[in-house]
């Protein structure tokens, strides 16, 4: 086990990932010297060379549909998008052409390409810098959509991402870059939990709280929070979110009874707002009060001086939690 | 003209520099009246077997295109893009690519699919809105048709990128061909595959098929400059070919993959041509443009001009032209059968090839879905 900062334990399965496979590419704006903006490259160009480690011209759109092409050669790209915010120029070609390849050749072809975008607020950015666009992906189908809220998943699930066969939008928590765990790198893959699968990290109870990426901190420290008031939180790392992991959630609720949605994104037509609806299609008999979201508001993301205001924190979950418990 | 001219200063302002293509400045071997001419930059020694053949394609497929119009005006298609009067610059192009090469089309690209040697069937397929393509790209080394306006050339050219990754680029090397129109040269992801290809000097082909009209908008909606001069701007040649001259792009096409395979970049071929039908059957060009202006470019067809070499050159005889219609029209009644034949597809596979992996909403989906059309057939028993 090796004590690794979030963006280190990317840094480390991607160059795990480019040392198992030759096919593996890693492409993006500043990956290649400078390591990234966020350093989550640094020195794979160094060693694995600028055929394999591309810095590419300044264009989201060419990364990802030159990043198709690859793919169709037999490549495996890792594209990073190098903001959220920045993601739209690709927009078309993920949702137009790589999401719908497979289905569109009546499955003779697969586009196992991931697009690694840094995703949240909380870094006192500029507009554009710290947004959370997935729900724009979970509700396109031929892509997987994950999110790693700590340095071990982190770790195993950009690899597993890497060698899964669909195209994955992997949403790494920005603000968590720097939070620190232990990282098993010794061992393989083999005991990794699957990518479609959701990790409990806190078992409760008497709510069931979702989260995922940068709301997984918060919400294991509302838990403990609450703890400590006597109620009891169960707090489900949903790590992904296309697609969702519903018997993890769908027996955590039945057993408490009450559920609450966290996400950084907006709440209207968020992915708080499909969970909600499937629960309560699924749980409607076990559940004590509707599921309630906490999350972004529904206007665009503010300057940042106003992001605390912005985010879920902590106290806003909490207030959620109470709330289901007035009906 | 003066039409044209009209709307330009009204809209655009006065051209400072060239809005209208020059006249005529391109790479010709065979003129509208089927002679052969010479280019010193592009000598093309061809046997009277190879023009035949080539008119055998040019004919094959513009009767393709014939049969599918009218299949689509008997409700049997859905939509149907022609390539009237676009045979030579596909055909010209597409037979100048070797097996191991690679070609990205749009949708009209039918006559590059006749060369790779793909059933027009399942292009049809498409048409008639049984599959989005379905036919599998590694066995004809022709890539799905794609609709988004220019997406195509990006992935394109990440496929050249991976050639050179493959080492193969140079003696036996391969390359890919990139289709678009003239419409599609405005795309950012045009513009970005240019960029991506230059910077990385991928084996690839840019082949523009300037049909004069992106739907209802002429050429001068697009640009102020002819677009092969585009290409100097993004560091790598442009040339601008006879579009209606089958030997011309042969020729021209050639030289550029071969350069590409060799490992000397990509080229922009501009294809001077026109698009004789309407942008496809749910389109009325009497409504943006003049009749005279298709009586015009009759006169520069790309397949009777090949027939008039023949004829002129006395390399075919009466019995090859019957022979060839005979062809024809065996050709258009197979692809009318096998479109009349061809089953809706079943329901369920709707749910199939979305994700490699097994998908438990989809399956449940799926499942719902079907036992839902089984109580229909509950209630009619």
């Amino acid at each position: 086990m090796t004590r690794l900062a979030l963006s280190k334990a990317l840094n480390e399965g991607l160059r795990k990932a480019l040392e198992n496979d030759p096919k593996v590419l890693i492409m993006g704006e500043d990956v290649g010297k400078l390591g990234g903006v966020f350093r989550v490259t640094d020195g794979l160009q160094k060693d694995f060379g600028e055929a394999r480690v591309v810095d590419t011209p300044l264009a989201e759109s060419g990364i990802i549909g030159t990043a198709i092409g690859l793919a169709l050669r037999g490549y495996r790209p890792v594209c990073e998008i190098q903001f959220d915010g920045f993601v739209f120029p690709a927009f078309d070609q993920i949702t137009t052409q790589l999401a719908k390849m497979r289905f569109r050749s009546r499955g003779n072809l697969s586009l196992p390409v991931v697009v690694r975008i840094p995703c949240g607020g909380g870094i006192g950015a500029v507009e554009h810098h710290s947004e959370s666009p997935e729900a724009l992906f979970t509700h396109t189908a031929g892509l997987r959509v994950v999110a790693c809220g700590d340095p071990a998943d982190a770790y195993e699930m950009i690899q597993l991402s890497i060698s899964c066969d669909d195209p994955v939008i992997f949403f790494e928590p920005k603000r968590r870059y720097w939070d620190r765990a232990e990282v098993d790198t010794a061992g393989g893959l083999a005991t990794a939990l699957p990518l479609s699968k959701a990790k409990t990290v806190a078992s409760g109870t008497d709510v069931t709280v979702l989260c995922y990426g940068p709301m997984v901190r918060t919400c294991v420290a509302a838990a403990v929070a609450a703890g400590k008031e006597g109620r009891s939180l169960e707090v489900i790392d949903l790590r992904s979110l296309s697609p969702l992991d519903t018997g993890t959630i769908f027996e955590s609720v039945r057993r408490t009874g009450r559920c609450v949605v966290a996400h950084e994104a907006p709440v209207t037509g968020g992915l708080g707002a499909e969970i909600a609806a499937r629960v309560t299609e699924e749980c409607f008999y076990q559940i004590e009060a509707p599921v309630l979201r906490v999350g972004g508001f529904s206007t665009p993301y503010p300057p940042s001086r106003l992001e605390e205001h912005y985010l879920p924190d902590l106290d806003r979950v909490l207030d959620a939690v109470d709330r289901t418990f007035n009906y | 003209m003066a039409v044209k001219v009209a709307g330009r200063a009204a809209s655009a302002g006065p051209a400072r520099h060239g809005g209208q293509p020059e006249p005529a400045e391109f790479i010709q071997l065979l003129t509208p009246e089927g002679e052969r001419v010479d280019h010193p930059d592009y000598p093309l020694d061809i046997s009277a077997d190879e023009i035949r053949a080539l008119y055998r394609d040019l004919v094959l497929i513009r009767r393709i295109d014939f049969e599918a119009i009218a299949l689509q005006r008997q409700g049997e298609l859905g939509i149907w893009a022609s390539l009237l009067g676009q045979e030579a610059a596909q055909v010209g192009s597409g037979r100048a690519l070797l097996p191991t090469d690679m070609a990205f089309p749009t949708y009209r690209e039918h006559g590059v699919a006749w060369c790779r040697g793909l059933d027009p069937t399942k292009l049809l397929e498409l048409f008639r809105g049984v599959s989005h393509g379905g036919w599998d790209p590694k066995a004809h080394n022709f890539h799905l048709y794609t609709i988004v306006i220019g997406s195509q050339t990006l992935h394109a050219t990440g496929y050249a990128m991976g050639i050179q990754r493959d080492g193969a680029v140079g003696e036996d090397g391969e390359a890919v061909i990139a289709y678009f129109g003239d419409g599609a040269t405005s795309q950012g992801d045009v513009n970005e595959a240019f960029i991506w290809a230059s910077v990385a000097n991928a084996p690839i082909v840019f082949f523009c098929q300037n049909n004069q009209w992106a739907i209802s908008e002429p050429l001068e909606r697009q640009s102020r400059v002819p677009l092969y001069l585009r290409a100097h701007g993004f560091g790598f040649p442009g040339v601008r070919v006879d579009g209606n001259d089958v030997l011309a792009c042969l020729a021209v096409t050639r030289k550029a993959m071969q350069a590409a395979r060799e490992g000397q970049g990509p080229t922009l071929i501009e294809a001077f041509t026109y698009r004789m039908g309407a942008h496809t059957t749910t389109d009325d060009p009497t409504r943006y443009r003049l009749a005279a202006e298709l009586e015009t470019w009759k006169l520069k067809d790309p397949v009777e001009r090949v027939k008039a070499y023949l004829v002129r050159t006395n390399s075919a005889d009466e019995k090859f032209f019957a022979a060839l219609d005979a062809e024809a029209a065996q050709v258009g009644a197979r692809i009318r059968k096998s479109c009349l034949e061809m089953p809706d597809p079943d329901p369920r596979t709707m749910f199939e090839n979305v994700y490699a992996e097994p998908n438990a909403l989809l399956e449940s989906e799926r499942d719902q879905y079907l036992s839902y059309l089984d109580s229909f057939e509950e209630d009619a028993r």
